[in-house]
This record gives C-alpha cells, sequence and structure tokens, in this order.
C-alpha cells in the first residue's frame, strides 16, 4: 500500500521547492534559452548557434578558457600540498580541544569576506609593502621583490580564500582514520612514507577529491582575485564572461559562455573522478 | 495551518504597506554624487526618503535593462551612453524641460546634453557634472610627463598604470596625433584605428606596472608608488595631491577627455515628483558648489562657482590653462556596435605577452 503524504510534508517540502525551481531552475532555462539566440545583420533576434561558435572560432576565448582550467587545476593540486599537513596536524596531532579553537582561526578570514583580505594581501606584497620593506629594512635584499600584480600574487590570492574548503572535507575523512591502522603498519615495519602513501591518502581520497571540487570550481569561477591582484596578463574566462554581458552587452553570447563555462568545468571535474577511480556519490557524502 | 497563513499575509501586507508608506526616491548613481549632508539636507526640505544605490555606466545600464527600466526612480548616466541605449532598449523616459529649473545652470552644457542624449526628437537628460580623464603624476620621480604618449614611453618602464577600458583606447589614439571622434561616422575606419593602437598597447604593455580597475585601486597604485605615470580622473588627482604634493592631476598635451554626467529618469520611475525635485535641489548653486568642493569635478550650475572654495579654484587654475580648456575632446555619444570592436581590442591587449 501506498503511504500517503500529510500536508506536514508538503508544507516542509515547498521551500526547498520553491528554491530550487525559482532560484535554480527558472535562471538556468532563461539564460539557455537566451544563449541560443542571435542578433542578425537587420536586427532581428533569430535562433541561431553562432554565440556558441563564437567561442571556437575566436582564439582568444578558448585559449583563455584552457590557460584558466589549467591554472585552476594548479592551484587545486596546490592547495592539496599546503592544506594536507595543516588537516593531518589539527585532526591527528594536535588534542581536540585546541583543535576545534584553531579551525575556528582558520575560518577568520572567510567572516572578513574576499575583497577585504585581497586589500589586505596588497598590502602586503606592494613594492613599497609590508613585507618588502620588512626584508630591505633587516638588509636581505637591496631592493624590493616584485611581488603584486604577478601570477604568484594572484595565486596567493586565489589559495587564500579556497584553502578552507579544501582543509574541511579532508578533516572529517581524517577523522574517520582509526589511528590503529597507522600503529599496526608502524609496528609491521612500514616506513612513514610508506604509510603516507598506502594507508593515509587511499582512505582520505573522498574527502580529498570533494574538497578539491570545491576549490577547483571556486577558483575557476572566480572573478576579484584574478582581476585585481593579478596584473596586466591575468584574463580569467569569468572576466570575459562579466565584459560580455556589461561591455558589449551582448548578453547572448555572455549566457552561452556561461553554459560553456558550467559544462567544460564539470567535465574537467567529471574525467578527473574518473582518472582517480572515484564515484561522485560517495565523494559527495 | 490556517493560521500560519493569516501570519504570513498579515506579515506581508505590514512589510509592504511600510515601504509605500514614506515618499522615497531611489537614486541609481555613482560613489560621491549624492554627498550626505545633501541628502540629509534634502530629506529635510521635502519629506523625501533618498535610497541610494552606487553603480557604473556599464552597471546602470545591465540593470536597467534587466528590469526594463525599473526599480528606480532616477539615474545618472554619463551623457554619451544614453542615445545608443534608449534607441536598443527603451529604458528611460524623456525629461520634461518645463519641470526642471534650467535658468540655474549653463545653458550651453544643457544644450549639448540635450542634443547628444536625443532619440527620435525628444530628449532624455539633463547635465549635472562635468570632469576630464587625463593623467596623474608624481611631479618628483616623472617630472616631464605631461601627455598621453608618455604611457607607452620606456622612460617610466615598470611605473606606467591606467585603465585597460574605452577611454583608454580613445586616449591612446589622441596620443598618436589621430582624432577617433571624427571616425565615429566611419565604421571602418575606426577599426582600422583600433587595429593600430591595438599594436600601439601591445608593444607598450612590457612597460606597465598594471592595469587599474576602479576609483580605489587607482588611488592605491600611484599612492604606494607602485607607479609614477598613470591615466587618472581630475577628481581623484586633485585628492591625492592634497595628501601628498608631488603628485598631481594633469591635462594631457594631446587634449584631456571631457566627460558630463547627467540625470536621467528610468522609463518605470514611480516618484517623478522626487526626481524632478532631486534634480533642480543638486543643481541649486550652493548645494552643487558643496558637491564640487567635496568630490572636485565641476558642475552644470552656472552660479556655484560664487561658492567655490579656494581649494576648488586652486586646482581649477593649478591642472587647466586656457589652452588646456580649448582643447578638452568631449565624448561624443558612441555609436551602436563601437563597444563590441573596443571590447575585442581589450581582451587581446590583456591576452598578450
Amino acid at each position: 500500500m501506498k503511504k500517503k503524504r500529510s500536508s506536514t510534508f508538503y508544507l516542509l517540502m515547498a521551500p526547498v521547492l520553491l528554491w530550487l525551481i525559482l532560484l535554480i531552475v527558472i535562471p538556468h532555462l532563461d539564460m539557455f534559452f537566451r544563449s541560443f539566440r542571435f542578433e542578425s545583420d537587420n536586427g532581428a533576434m533569430v535562433f541561431s548557434l553562432n554565440n556558441y561558435l563564437s567561442f571556437f572560432e575566436d582564439q582568444i576565448y578558448w585559449l583563455t578558457f584552457v590557460k584558466t582550467a589549467l591554472y585552476s587545476i594548479g592551484v587545486t593540486f596546490l592547495a592539496f600540498v599546503v592544506t594536507f599537513p595543516v588537516a593531518f596536524y589539527l585532526t591527528k596531532v594536535v588534542a581536540k580541544k585546541y583543535s576545534s579553537f584553531m579551525v575556528l582561526l582558520l575560518l577568520i578570514p572567510i567572516w572578513i569576506g574576499e575583497l577585504v583580505t585581497i586589500y589586505g594581501w596588497m598590502i602586503l606584497l606592494s613594492d613599497n609593502g609590508v613585507i618588502n620593506n620588512f626584508l630591505v629594512g633587516v638588509g636581505l635584499i637591496d631592493s624590493p621583490i616584485v611581488m603584486l600584480y604577478t601570477n604568484f600574487s594572484m595565486t596567493i590570492g586565489l589559495l587564500y580564500m579556497s584553502m578552507l574548503f579544501m582543509i574541511i572535507p579532508m578533516m572529517s575523512a581524517l577523522e574517520s582514520l582509526d589511528d590503529s591502522l597507522i600503529e599496526a603498519a608502524s609496528d609491521l615495519g612500514a616506513s612513514k612514507w610508506t604509510i603516507f602513501r598506502q594507508i593515509i591518502i587511499p582512505y582520505t581520497t573522498p574527502g580529498i577529491a570533494s574538497g578539491g571540487i570545491i576549490v577547483f570550481m571556486l577558483v575557476i569561477g572566480d572573478y576579484v582575485a584574478p582581476n585585481i591582484l593579478g596584473g596586466k596578463s591575468s584574463l580569467w574566462f569569468t572576466e570575459q564572461i562579466y565584459n560580455k554581458f556589461l561591455a558589449t552587452f551582448n548578453w547572448n553570447e555572455g549566457a552561452a559562455f556561461g553554459f560553456l563555462l558550467l559544462m567544460l568545468s564539470s567535465g574537467i571535474i567529471w574525467l578527473a573522478l574518473r582518472l582517480t577511480g572515484q564515484k561522485l556519490e560517495k565523494v559527495g557524502s | 495551518m490556517k493560521k500560519l497563513v493569516l501570519t504570513g499575509a498579515i506579515v506581508l501586507s505590514l512589510i509592504s504597506t511600510g515601504a509605500m508608506a514614506k515618499d522615497t526616491l531611489r537614486l541609481l548613481t555613482w560613489k560621491g554624487y549624492a554627498p550626505a549632508k545633501l541628502v540629509k539636507d534634502f530629506e529635510a526640505q521635502t519629506g523625501v526618503d533618498v535610497k541610494i544605490t552606487y553603480s557604473n555606466n556599464e552597471e546602470m545600464i545591465a540593470k536597467l535593462r534587466a528590469t526594463r527600466g525599473g526599480g528606480f526612480d532616477l539615474a545618472q548616466p554619463s551623457q554619451d551612453r544614453i542615445s545608443f541605449v534608449q534607441a536598443k532598449y527603451p529604458v528611460y523616459q524623456p525629461i520634461d524641460f518645463s519641470r526642471v529649473n534650467t535658468a540655474q545652470l549653463t545653458s550651453s552644457m544643457v544644450d549639448a546634453v540635450k542634443k547628444n542624449a536625443m532619440v527620435d526628437g525628444k530628449s532624455y537628460a539633463v547635465p549635472f557634472c562635468y570632469g576630464t580623464t587625463g593623467m596623474i603624476v608624481n611631479k618628483k620621480l616623472a617630472p616631464e610627463a605631461n601627455d598621453w604618449s608618455d604611457l607607452w614611453n620606456p622612460k617610466y618602464e615598470g611605473k606606467i598604470s591606467y585603465r585597460l577600458k574605452r577611454p583608454l583606447l580613445i586616449a591612446t589614439a589622441f596620443g598618436m596625433g589621430e582624432d577617433p571622434f571624427a571616425l565615429y561616422g566611419d565604421k571602418a575606419a575606426y577599426q582600422a584605428l583600433m587595429k593600430r593602437v591595438e599594436a600601439k598597447l601591445i608593444e607598450g604593455k612590457k612597460l606597465v606596472k598594471n592595469y587599474w580597475t576602479s576609483g580605489d585601486t587607482q588611488v592605491a597604485i600611484i599612492k604606494s608608488g607602485d607607479a609614477n605615470v598613470i591615466s587618472g580622473w581630475d577628481g581623484k588627482g586633485w585628492s591625492l595631491h592634497e595628501t601628498n604634493p608631488d603628485i598631481d592631476f594633469l591635462a594631457p598635451k594631446s587634449g584631456a577627455l571631457g566627460w558630463i554626467d547627467t540625470f536621467a529618469i528610468p522609463a518605470k520611475s514611480k516618484n517623478l515628483d522626487a526626481a524632478y525635485k532631486w534634480i533642480n535641489f543638486m543643481l541649486e548653486p550652493k548645494n552643487a558648489a558643496y558637491f564640487t568642493n567635496q568630490e572636485g569635478y565641476g558642475t552644470a550650475s552656472a552660479g556655484a562657482i560664487e561658492f567655490f572654495n579656494e581649494k576648488t579654484k586652486a586646482n581649477f587654475s593649478r591642472s587647466f590653462s586656457k589652452a588646456d580648456i580649448d582643447n578638452i575632446k568631449w565624448h561624443p555619444p558612441v555609436p551602436d556596435g563601437f563597444e563590441t570592436i573596443e571590447a575585442k581590442v581589450l581582451d587581446r591587449i590583456k591576452a598578450a605577452k
């Protein structure tokens, strides 16, 4: 016998459905239909694939996308390298009561907001900024090192805002790793590297993968850090979408580019999951 | 369940009547264009509540286009960005000049804006303020920089900055000795000129420290000493001059670019009364002078000059000789489709090595 849903069920479902339909499904459908409309020579709006084709025809667009994607993969990998020791330390080494306080400290940059932290980095990295002043002051270098407005400063900005989203999933994966597994391996004579490679990494892969997905998506879709910290050659794909909407008023091409970003970055994630043998359902949990 | 719906309905009606009860003016403008003191005076004088949203030309157009001219009662786009937008997406309504106190305005400016913002014989804008895009230079470190062409002068390698947007393409053309505005009627010739501008800027890219992107980053890059020769706005240059006398705004030899920002009324404005009241209030000589003294930008109000303070007068006379003023290149309305050409050029420069 089929169970009859109570009215309370529908009442509780309503906000979720409204959210999904009004804020996600309808806007995407609108963008989707818009992306196929093209202004013909006589000014009429016609159905056309031209908006999508222009991405592949004009070298600057797909080249920018490739650059953005490769860079995002690089930053994601760096985020893993930088944060893994932190996550390991917080879950396995430090006492529980301190670790939750430390996680709280890690959250602070998120409270402040991306734009403010980026201006903070500008003050630190500028030619006459805090770091250069200090290094020149103690006599380590003679003239300031150029750090701001380079790929270096952009990477720092992107890493800084996305790091936390890598740490948290890795921590939850590491927390469920039984210490006795490590101890047993150690008793059986495994080296530290072997333990890391054979036990810790395989066990935490779902955490790394879900952190990696979040970081990759955040970085490839970021606008502020590449724009402000990135220097004169840091053309990010999101910037081109922004320009389509705001500088040339071509919303249709902008919508097409938005969809291309969504599809291509989803494709990259799918590929990465296949290559590492992960399942999305497992990673998502 | 019934109770819940009822409460919800009551709350909703309270919220909506609460917002409607008071007379409000929803203003879409630029930062600094509605000084707090004037807003307070206006609210005290008229009882109208002013709600301000800060924006820029591109976002203003995008916002109004998304709502088909709704959501705001008064906007302040630049005069060269009105007619082509209005012709394509009707987001504004014609100005009723009988309700604007034009007697207190500089008539040549009113006429120029009226003409430039004309669509089908109706005009869509009243001038509010004007200013120029020129150069901000650290005179101690780069005493000889005085023209657009210094933005690709190897002498200032690594100390140059500008905003990579359409005014810079125009400025570069003037710096190369060309007249881009003369080609506004000839798309093919303009496209060829943009090709030459692109080549010039890509060649000069290695000399550039960074492209600034907003008023704040413009100030930051020269204040911190990361750059000494930058493109910039007169008001920003003059306020920098106050904190560091070495830094000042100057009108480039080949001509500063003049812009005029206006008042335009969105098509679905809900409070026309308040909109016209605000226009007339802001252009009263005393209030207009307060704005100019505060922000440094010139005003369309004719009598305001009497109320300028010494600092404002000094700024204008220091940066503009009589010849510089005559040489200001006022932006004519942008022809439809030109921004697409320029956007591609800008993308290619940004992506170049």
